[in-house]
């Protein structure tokens, strides 16, 4: 007997959950892309080397176009249409259009997706390859230029507006810690 | 009109007025737009790099599931494929399945259509074509004695004997310079959706023209130009490679024969294969100056390839016959035909190879003389073009190394190289002149002064990313004396009417012009109206050809002064720049927040020119291998360190706009500047770029074993 | 790509039941290889069996001191827990030093070791390759090989392993747990990569159908003294084109432990036993970390591009465990 070579799932998606039924070999970028409408996903290279498809999946970032749709059943995914409060963008929204983090556009939904992970996963403690000592003794990596510049790597733009874009990460990272700051006084 | 209290427009920092869409994923970009019915296609590219195709197995594709069809030579509909467009000769890539001939490995043989895109992927996989193969021939060097001088009338400018001033010089340099193939490696993949509406064929696509697009495609299916339609709203970059290509043309064929949309993206391998490259070159310099500096003899000559189907010339040797004044100037531009596809235009074409080799050998020149790099450039200023003798529009060059270096901390560098050491990290600096010409072309736009006091601006022009949409909104605001928040700037759509393509950095300039004349023309409209606007509005519109043919004829360029500052690890290879300054004389600048985006991303482009980017061909099969962004590496973001760009005041006084173009100038002479800055380092010279690890230990190797 | 069926695996032994059935099945963990390889037609499965969700995602301390980490974990969860950066920080760095935070989050440490070569000859079905195709040729050896391989290779093939955790594995003396039909096993890594010989396509020492579960570091004091350094052609983002690992223990200037392996100059992350054997003893000098490297890459076999490999390793190792020796000093 053949096995099916599609399947339903069931995530959810910026909040929605969604049921439909996928061809195993369909991904989550296509699913996001030719089946709910959610282009805001971009597909840059289509094979992990360009970041341009990062999404969420359960709060960590991920390279959407890797990920088969179908092992992705009831998962969390956060899209670049999910940051935004209604008229208010995401702070990290707001920084790279005030800033110019952009040009053509292309990879920014990806390059903001990641910098909200580069966020989290820096207030985790996380070392990166820029860290000098990982040990755990030497204590969280302040997020400096050249550590956002290694945590943002995962996404290429080939316009070249990385200046920008770390500055933009660096303006949204410091309104976070203000707010956190604030919060805890 | 002129008192009200408007805030500035045209020199103030505006976000981008698509910034809000770009940055919430609601810009939709050319394969994003739904449409009903649609169904999805394929392209199959050659194996080989030379033969014909001898069989398509198209029988077991058609019965695959969801297949619609399988386009390919044998079955294609017929093409009219010689004419010339507003750009000249088309790319020999959009005579799609005409012929049974294969030019080069990555040549469009088949087109698989299907329902789903995994389908028409799996099917496409599953086409089996055969071909009869021919000995082929991608070997690029120097010294091929087929090279020739392309029957273009700027291969060659001379003046003087060079051989007698490179004889009475008393220092000389003759160095060999190679450039590697490069890619535009725009972050969209070409994507084209075409379908029929209306007795029209209307294809939604990522190009640097609508305009340009649609009158190809008119020509190409042979229609009336009127019934073709091209729009083109997001672009996610370009840098030259999105013009007329096998996907609007895959599209619309399939269009036409299916009678349903059709919707092409190609994959990112596919872009490296069909949509043009910078061609390789192999460049040498000779110069000769006397002991005070002075040029005697400037002699640049620039070897690039291109296909056997169309000559193309990466203009490298220009840019000395603009920069440099000699007593004897000899410049040239030669060519090889190899089973490649066909190079074309790539962010400064010409200016950014050309100027890793002048301003190099300058460097090396100046090193000879014990000479300041800067001081070798002043003492070599022209008073007019070196070789048209005609007078500059405007040229600053010395005002931006002057600026420059000094607020790069030029004065307190130490000439001598191998001086500076951090950690493992040995240090040094570099400087390169820039510049790029500042051309216009003429184009039409319209004005509608609405009815509800908003105006809206119409032009078939591209915001590829430049900013142009913005730029055009503040300049027509600037016209119009009215807050930007009033002007609706509509473009990328061929209905529009004729205009300039975003290229050549010629886009913003000529848009403007046509802008501004056409809210002259308005103005006057207005004037006659006595304020009645009627529902439908008052339209004007303009074609500046009559204009810009009154343009005195002058050398018209943007100039720059590029500063690096590297670190050099000898013992690993590894070169990371550490800062990076450029100081430009651009004409006038419209929006400084996207004006210096452009600019700094042009110098992002110089550090992935000169650190990473070569695309490796395969002399055995002919086909680039690695065709992905694992193998052919552009600068990442930790590739890239703080880089400023700055500007000087620089009026046109004759010209109309005044505004020079940017889009390409950011990326001339970084590559020297930052060779130049490793030779202060570690005192080798790099004359290949790019300036890869294995090249760093093998020039140590040798130093040290000197 | 080619259709497929796609089973959840929800325990080991059903799973390695599953996989036994079905010479046409493969693993899915993360993905970030497989799923490109079968875009790029390189793997052409008809059936996946996702592990995700096994519970094989545990990092836990051994009795005797080492640690157990699940096959499962990813490449992120690894390099950011507290003990591994503790008592292994070269095993953090290397695995940080990998591919993207994005890909870092989906990658798993038993899709890691089984990950292939990034030989773009292989990657592309248009190019024959006896990796990808047994008999087809190798055209890198003639043809571009500016990354391949100076040790191990053979005429059939000169590809290298892609990995960085791989390398502070195999400076550890990890070895790799699994199941299979047959029942379960261990491999050291030093045995677990196959020799390339005339069978590159043969690429590890396991059981057809088996299933890595967990890796183990035993207890390495020395370890805690690690670091790992990549060389390559952009700052990040990039595969290795020379890396190495090491962890050195120095007592009265004289090398008491010390473990050193490479990346990207084999088929396998390479443990440099040669070097570590002719340095133990010896002073913390630089002198001393040259021979050292000197006697492991004599058996370097060099093509006409990739040469420049030799003095790179060589110069890494002595940079490397100077630095090392320095803060040992401190």
């Amino acid at each position: 007997m053949a096995q099916a070579t599609a399947s339903p799932i069931t995530l959810t998606i910026n909040g929605e959950p969604h049921t439909l039924t996928v061809d195993h070999r369909t991904t989550l970028l296509d699913v996001l892309r030719e089946r709910l409408d959610l282009t805001g996903t971009k597909k840059g290279c289509d094979q992990g080397q360009c970041g341009a498809c990062t999404v969420l999946v359960d709060g960590r970032r991920i390279v959407a176009c890797l990920q088969l749709a179908v092992a992705t059943e009831g998962r969390a995914v956060t899209t670049i249409e999910g940051l935004a409060e209604g008229d208010e963008l995401h702070p990290v929204q707001q920084a790279f259009l005030d800033l110019d983090g952009f040009q053509c556009g292309y990879c920014t939904p990806g390059q903001i997706c990641s910098a909200l992970a580069v966020l989290d996963e820096h207030a985790a403690g996380w070392p990166s390859a820029a860290t000098d000592d990982v040990r755990p003794e030497a204590g969280p990596p302040a997020l400096t230029p050249e550590e956002i510049r290694e945590r943002m790597s995962g996404n290429l733009c080939r316009c070249g507006a990385y200046v920008p874009i770390v500055q933009a990460v660096a303006k949204a990272a410091g309104q976070a810690a203000e707010t956190t700051e604030e919060s805890a006084a | 009109m002129t008192t009200t209290a408007q805030p500035p427009t045209v020199g103030a920092a505006h976000t981008r007025v698509e910034g809000r869409d770009k940055v919430t994923g609601a810009a939709r970009y050319a394969s994003e737009q739904p449409f009903d019915q649609l169904v999805h296609s394929w392209l199959v590219l050659s194996t080989v790099a030379r033969g014909r195709v001898r069989k398509v197995g198209e029988e077991a594709v058609r019965a695959m599931p969801g297949v619609l069809a399988v386009l390919h030579h044998g079955n294609a509909p017929r093409l009219t494929t010689d004419y010339a467009s507003m750009l000249g000769a088309p790319d020999p890539t959009v005579a799609l399945f005409q012929h049974d001939r294969v030019p080069h490995a990555g040549w469009p043989v088949a087109l698989v259509v299907a329902e789903t895109p995994e389908q028409a992927r799996e099917a496409a996989e599953s086409l089996v074509v055969e071909y009869v193969e021919e000995p082929h021939d991608v070997a690029f060097h120097a010294g091929r004695p087929d090279a020739y001088v392309p029957e273009d009338g700027g291969a060659v400018a001379t003046k003087g004997d060079l051989e007698a001033e490179l004889a009475a010089s008393s220092v000389v340099v003759d160095a060999s310079y190679t450039t590697p193939e490069q890619h535009h490696s725009a972050m969209e993949p070409h994507a084209a959706t075409a379908r029929w509406e209306g007795g029209r064929l209307e294809v939604v696509d990522s190009n640097q023209g609508s305009m340009w697009v649609a009158d190809e495609l008119a020509k190409l299916f042979s229609l009336d130009p009127s019934s073709v339609r091209v729009r083109s709203e997001h672009i996610g970059g370009a840098f030259g490679s999105k013009g007329v290509r096998p996907h609007q043309v895959a599209a619309a064929m399939a269009a036409t024969v299916l009678q349903r949309p059709v919707r092409l993206a190609l994959t990112r391998r596919q872009t490296f294969a069909v949509t043009g490259y910078r061609s390789p070159t192999a460049q040498r310099v000779r110069l000769g100056a006397d002991a005070d500096g002075r040029l005697r003899a400037f002699g640049h000559e620039a070897l690039n390839l291109t296909s056997t189907l169309r000559p193309f010339v990466e203009t490298s040797a220009a840019l000395g016959r603009v920069l440099y004044d000699a007593r004897a100037h000899h410049t040239v531009h030669r060519l090889v035909d190899v089973d490649m596809p066909t190079p074309t235009w790539m962010r400064a074409p010409g200016e950014a190879p050309g100027s890793f080799a002048v301003e190099s050998a300058l460097d090396e020149l100046a090193e000879r003389l014990g000479m300041d790099p800067i001081a070798l450039r002043a003492r070599n200023e022209p008073a007019v073009g070196p070789l048209s003798g005609l007078p500059f529009s405007s040229r600053n060059l010395l005002g931006c190394f002057e600026e420059g270096a000094r607020r790069f901390g030029w004065a307190e560098r130490d000439p001598r190289p191998r001086m500076r050491r951090e950690g493992r990290w040995l240090l040094g600096t570099g400087t390169a002149a820039a510049t790029y010409p500042s051309g216009a072309a003429p184009s039409t736009a319209s004005v509608t002064a609405e009815a509800d006091g908003t105006f809206t601006v119409r032009i078939s022009a591209a915001d590829v990313g430049t900013g142009a949409r913005t730029a055009l909104t503040l300049i027509a605001a600037e016209a119009l004396d009215v807050a930007p928040e009033r002007v609706d700037v509509r473009i990328g759509d061929s209905d529009f009417g004729p205009a300039w393509v975003a290229g050549g950095s010629m886009g913003t300039r000529s848009w403007a012009l046509a802008v501004t004349s056409a809210v002259g023309e308005l103005r006057g409209r207005l004037a006659l109206a006595d304020g009645e606007i009627p529902p439908e509005g008052i339209t004007a519109r303009t074609d500046t050809a009559g204009l810009l043919a009154e343009l005195a004829k002058k050398e018209r360029h943007s100039f720059g002064a590029q500063f690096a500052e590297v670190a050099v690890d000898v013992a690993t290879g590894e070169i990371r720049v550490r800062r990076m300054l450029g100081i430009f004389a651009a004409g006038r600048i419209v929006n400084p927040l996207t004006a210096r985006s452009q600019l700094i991303g042009g110098m992002t482009w110089g550090i992935s020119m000169a650190l990473h980017e070569e695309a490796v061909r395969d002399e055995a099969s002919g086909s680039q291998l690695g065709a992905d962004f694992a193998s052919y590496h552009v600068a990442a973001n930790a590739d890239v360190p703080l880089i400023e760009a700055d500007w000087l005041e620089d009026p046109v006084p004759d010209d109309p706009v005044g505004i020079k173009g940017i889009g390409e100038i950011g990326i001339v002479g970084v590559a020297a500047a930052i060779s130049n800055a490793a030779w202060h380092a570690t005192g080798v010279r790099h004359r290949d770029l790019p300036l890869r690890p294995d090249r760093v230990l093998r020039a140590e190797a040798e130093a040290v074993g000197d | 790509m080619r259709e497929f069926s796609y089973e959840r695996a929800t325990d080991v032994s059903s799973a390695v039941a599953l996989l036994e059935t079905d010479p046409d099945a493969r693993w899915l963990g993360g993905g970030t290889n497989l799923v490109d390889l079968m875009k790029t037609g390189v793997e052409r499965p008809g059936r996946l069996v996702d592990v995700r969700e096994l519970p094989l995602g545990r990092i836990e301390s051994t009795d005797d001191g080492g640690l157990r980490i699940g096959a499962t974990v990813t490449n992120s969860e690894l390099a950011a827990h507290p003990e591994v950066r503790r008592r292994y920080p070269a095993l953090a760095q290397a695995v940080l030093a990998g591919a993207s935070g994005q890909l870092r989050n989906m990658a798993t440490v038993g899709g890691n070791l089984l990950q292939r070569t990034r030989c773009a000859y292989f990657t592309d079905t248009s190019f024959p390759c006896n990796k990808r195709e047994p008999g087809s040729g190798c055209p890198a050896a003639t043809g571009e090989h500016r990354n391949h391989a100076i040790l191990g290779a053979s005429e059939h093939c000169v590809a290298v392993h892609p990995s960085d955790m791989g390398v502070a594995l195999a400076a550890f003396d990890a070895v790799v747990a699994y199941e299979s039909a047959a029942g379960g096993g261990e491999l050291p890594l030093a045995d677990f990569y196959l020799p390339v010989g005339d069978t590159p396509h043969l690429e590890t020492a396991l059981p057809p159908g088996a299933l890595i579960t967990a890796v183990t570091l035993p207890p390495a004091p020395v370890a805690a003294h690690s670091r790992y350094r990549k060389v390559r052609e952009r700052a990040s983002y990039a595969f290795a084109i020379g890396s190495a690992a090491a962890a050195l223990d120095v007592a009265d200037g004289v090398v008491r432990e010390i473990r050193l392996a490479f990346g990207a100059v084999a088929s396998r992350p390479w443990r440099a036993s040669t070097a570590e054997r002719v340095l133990r003893g010896q002073p913390a000098v630089g002198a001393a970390f040259a021979e050292a490297a000197d006697a492991e890459l004599a058996a370097a076999q060099v093509l006409d591009q990739n040469a420049y490999k030799v003095p790179l390793i060589r110069n890494l190792v002595v940079s490397l465990l100077t630095e090392l020796a320095e803060e040992t000093a401190r």
